[in-house]
C-alpha cells in the first residue's frame, strides 16, 4: 500500500467520469414499449440518450471548501449525486477517502405525517445516528431550531421555514469527514442564513472537514470556498481560484436572452413598436435593452411603455412609464424614427421562471400599438432571497 | 450484499427506523389504530368461516378445519402483503433514493418486516383460537417457526425480484395482483386438500402441491393442528423429485432475485 501516502491529503479523486441518461420518447415505462421494441428488433429506439457529463476530472483535498457552480442543466447536480454515490458513472472512477454524508438536500426522508419529534429520529437514522444517540442530542437540536412548542405536531403543519430550521439543526450534527451540500443557502429567512453563515465559517476553519457545495450564489463561492469548479454542458470550463471561477460564471450570464417575438403573442395597432429586445443577467443587475420604432407617418409625444414580470402568468411586479417622473407626460418619437432604452433592475429576482409582458400605447394609454405577451421568458438565477421582493422596485431607465 | 453489511451498525439503525415509521404510518388516522392489524384478519376469517364452513360445507368431518383455515389465511395474508409491499417499496421511497445513498435492499427488507410484525400479531390471535378449539399441539409445533422462516425467505426473494422489475416495468404490479388471485384459488386454503382428492383424485392434488406456497402452508398447518388433519406433500407421494421441486423453486427464486436485484440496484435512483 505504498500509494496510500500519496493520497493521504486527498479527500476525493474524480477521474474522467461520463454519464448519460436514457430519456424515453413516450411517457411511462411499460411492457408494451419493451415488447414493441423487441418486435422491431431494436432495443434502443424507445430512448433519447442525453450525455450529461463528458469527462470530468478533478481532485479535492482534505479540508477544502470546494464549490461547484454552473447554470441549470450544466450537469453539476448529476455530478454531486455521483459524488454522493446516488448515481453510478457510466465510465471513469470516483475515489473518496473518509466517511461521506451523502446529503443532497436538507430534511431528507422527512415525512409530513410524522411529528417533528419522530422526524428528528428518522432523519437522524439516515445520518447514521442510533435512537439513543439522537435522544442525547434531542434537546440541543430543538433548542437550535427554536421549535420547542411544535415538536408534538405533525410536520405537515410546519411552515417551510420551520422545516428547514429543523432539518438544518439535525444536519449540522452529522459527524462525517466529507459533507456534500446542494443549494442549502437558497432557502430560509435572514436569521437562518446567518446560522448557515456561522456554520460554514466554522467548518471552513476545520481542516479535518471537507465540504462540497453546489450553489448558484457567487457570493457564497467567494465567501466560503477555497477552490471552485465551473461546469458548462457537462465539461469543466474553469477550475481553481474561487474568485476567478465566480467571474467566469458571471460572464456566462451576460446576454442570455434575445427575443424572437412570435406573431401569435403580439397584438396592437402597430404605429409604435418594440424592436430588438435583449435581456442580460449578471449578479447585480437584470438589464433590458430595446429600441422602439415609430412605423407610422405621424409624430407622437404621448407614448407610454408598460412592463409586467410574471411567474406562472401571475403578475409579480409591473410598472408603467406614466408613473415615472421624467416620462409622466409621455415619450416623444418622430415619424419613422427609432429610440433606444435601457432598463436596469436590481437582480433580486430569486430563482424563478419569469415571463415578461410589454406594451406600448399612444394617447397616454388609450391606444395599444404593440402588446407582447410574453415578450420573452427567462430563468432568474440570482439567489439572494433575503430581500427578494421588497427590493424589487421599479427600475432605472435611461434614454438613448 | 455481504452479510457483514446487512448487520452493520448504520444499516441496522436505518432498518429499525424505517420499520418503526412504516408501522406508525400504517394505521394513522384510523380510530382503532393498531387494533386493525388484529381486527382485519378476524373479520375476514369470520366471513370465510360462514361462507365455506356453514354454507358450502367445506371441510366437513375434518377436525379443526376452522382454525386451520384461519392459520392458512393468516399465512397467505402475510405472503401477499410481503410481496406486494416489497414490490412497491422501492418506488414508494423514490424521493429518498434520489437524495441519499444507502443500501437499497434495506428498503425491501423493512417493508417485509412490517408484514412480518403483522403476521406475528395475527398468529397470536390464531393460537388463542386454537386453544379454545382444543387443538392438541404436538412436538411438530416446534418446527412451525422454521416453516414460517422459509415462507418469509421465499416472500423476501419474490419481493426483491418484483421490486427490481417493477421499477422498469410497472405492469408487473398488475400482473402480480392477477397472479395472486389465481394462486389463492389454486392453493388448498379455503378448501381442504381432501376435497380435491375426493373430486379430482390423487393426481390433481399432486399438481396443486407443486406450488411452493401450497406445500409450505400445508406443512405449517400440519405441524400445528396435526398431520392426521392436514394432508402434506409427503402423504401424496414418496417420489423424491416431486417432494424436492417446490424447494428447488424456492431456492432458484431467492438466488435469481438476489442476483438480479444486485445487478439492477445501481440504477434505481435514476430510474425510479
Amino acid at each position: 500500500m505504498s500509494s496510500v501516502k500519496d493520497h493521504k491529503e486527498k479527500a476525493i479523486i474524480v477521474k474522467d467520469i461520463h454519464k448519460s441518461f436514457k430519456l424515453p420518447h413516450e411517457k411511462g415505462s411499460g411492457l408494451k414499449q419493451a415488447i414493441l421494441n423487441l418486435a422491431r428488433g431494436n432495443t434502443k429506439s424507445g430512448y433519447d440518450l442525453q450525455h450529461v457529463l463528458k469527462g470530468i476530472s478533478f481532485e479535492v483535498e482534505k479540508g477544502d471548501f470546494f464549490g461547484i457552480v454552473g447554470r441549470n442543466g450544466s450537469g453539476k447536480s448529476t455530478l454531486l449525486k455521483m459524488l454522493a454515490g446516488i448515481y453510478q458513472p457510466d465510465s471513469g472512477s470516483i475515489t473518496t477517502h473518509g466517511s461521506l454524508i451523502p446529503f443532497i438536500e436538507l430534511g431528507v426522508g422527512f415525512n409530513p405525517e410524522l411529528t417533528g419529534r419522530e422526524n428528528i429520529f428518522l432523519n437522524g437514522a439516515l445520518l447514521g445516528f442510533s435512537h439513543k444517540e439522537m435522544e442525547a442530542m434531542y434537546d440541543e437540536i430543538v433548542d437550535f431550531a427554536e421549535l420547542h412548542d411544535f415538536m408534538g405536531q405533525k410536520l405537515k403543519n410546519y411552515s417551510s421555514g420551520m422545516q428547514v430550521r429543523l432539518a438544518f439543526s439535525i444536519a449540522i450534527r452529522a459527524k462525517s469527514d466529507i459533507l456534500v451540500l446542494d443549494e442549502v443557502l437558497a432557502v430560509g429567512d435572514e436569521a437562518f442564513q446567518k446560522k448557515c453563515n456561522n456554520f460554514f465559517n466554522e467548518i471552513k476553519k476545520d481542516k479535518q472537514k471537507t465540504v462540497i457545495l453546489v450553489t448558484h450564489s457567487m457570493d457564497a463561492v467567494r465567501r466560503y470556498c477555497n477552490k471552485a469548479l465551473l461546469i458548462e454542458k457537462g465539461k469543466i470550463i474553469a477550475a481553481g481560484d474561487p474568485n476567478e471561477v465566480a467571474d467566469e460564471y458571471s460572464k456566462q450570464f451576460i446576454a442570455t436572452n434575445t427575443t424572437s417575438i412570435k406573431k401569435k403573442n403580439r397584438h396592437g395597432t402597430g404605429e409604435v413598436m418594440y424592436d430588438k429586445l435583449v435581456l442580460k443577467q449578471d449578479d447585480e443587475w437584470l438589464t433590458l435593452d430595446f429600441d422602439i420604432v415609430n412605423k407610422s407617418t405621424s409624430d407622437y409625444t404621448d407614448v407610454t411603455m408598460g412592463f409586467d414580470f410574471c411567474v406562472n402568468d401571475e403578475i409579480v411586479i409591473g410598472n408603467d412609464t406614466r408613473f415615472m417622473k421624467e416620462f409622466k407626460s409621455g415619450i416623444a418619437i418622430e415619424a419613422g424614427s427609432k429610440k433606444h432604452f435601457t432598463l436596469k433592475f436590481p437582480n433580486n429576482f430569486g430563482n424563478h421562471a419569469f415571463s415578461l409582458n410589454t406594451n406600448i400605447t399612444t394617447g397616454l394609454g388609450i391606444n395599444v400599438t404593440d402588446h407582447m405577451r410574453p415578450a420573452l421568458t427567462f430563468d432568474s438565477k440570482h439567489v439572494s432571497y433575503s430581500d427578494a421582493w421588497k427590493v424589487l422596485s421599479f427600475p432605472e431607465i435611461h434614454e438613448g | 450484499m455481504k452479510i457483514s453489511n446487512i448487520i452493520s451498525r448504520r444499516n441496522r439503525i436505518l432498518l429499525r427506523e424505517l420499520v418503526v415509521t412504516d408501522f406508525k404510518l400504517r394505521y394513522q388516522g384510523s380510530v382503532l389504530g393498531y387494533v386493525w392489524s388484529l381486527l382485519k384478519p378476524l373479520m375476514l376469517f369470520a366471513i370465510m368461516y360462514v361462507v365455506f364452513v356453514h354454507f358450502l360445507r367445506f371441510g366437513e368431518g375434518i377436525p379443526h378445519f376452522a382454525v386451520s383455515l384461519l392459520l392458512g389465511l393468516v399465512l397467505w395474508t402475510f405472503f401477499t402483503e410481503a410481496t406486494n409491499q416489497g414490490m412497491q417499496s422501492i418506488i414508494a421511497r423514490g424521493d429518498l433514493l434520489r437524495k441519499i445513498n444507502f443500501p437499497k435492499y434495506i428498503i425491501v427488507i423493512s417493508s417485509t418486516i412490517s408484514a412480518l410484525i403483522n403476521l406475528v400479531l395475527n398468529l397470536i390471535v390464531v393460537f388463542i383460537f386454537m386453544i379454545f378449539d382444543g387443538v392438541d399441539f404436538g412436538w411438530t409445533a416446534l418446527i412451525f417457526p422454521l416453516t414460517v422462516l422459509v415462507i418469509y425467505a421465499f416472500s423476501l426473494g419474490l419481493a426483491f425480484f418484483l421490486a427490481a422489475v417493477n421499477i422498469k416495468y410497472k405492469d408487473v404490479s398488475h400482473l402480480w395482483e392477477v397472479f395472486l388471485q389465481g394462486l389463492f384459488y389454486a392453493t388448498p386454503l379455503i378448501y381442504p386438500l381432501q376435497m380435491v382428492m375426493e373430486f379430482g383424485g390423487q393426481f390433481a392434488a399432486q399438481i396443486l402441491m407443486i406450488s411452493p406456497i401450497a406445500v409450505l402452508l400445508q406443512a405449517a398447518r400440519a405441524q400445528v393442528v396435526g398431520h392426521e388433519n392436514v394432508i402434506t406433500a409427503d402423504q401424496l407421494s414418496s417420489n423424491p423429485v416431486f417432494l424436492a421441486v417446490p424447494y428447488v423453486i424456492i431456492a432458484v427464486v431467492i438466488l435469481a432475485a438476489t442476483v438480479y436485484f444486485k445487478k439492477s440496484q445501481g440504477k434505481f435512483a435514476e430510474q425510479v
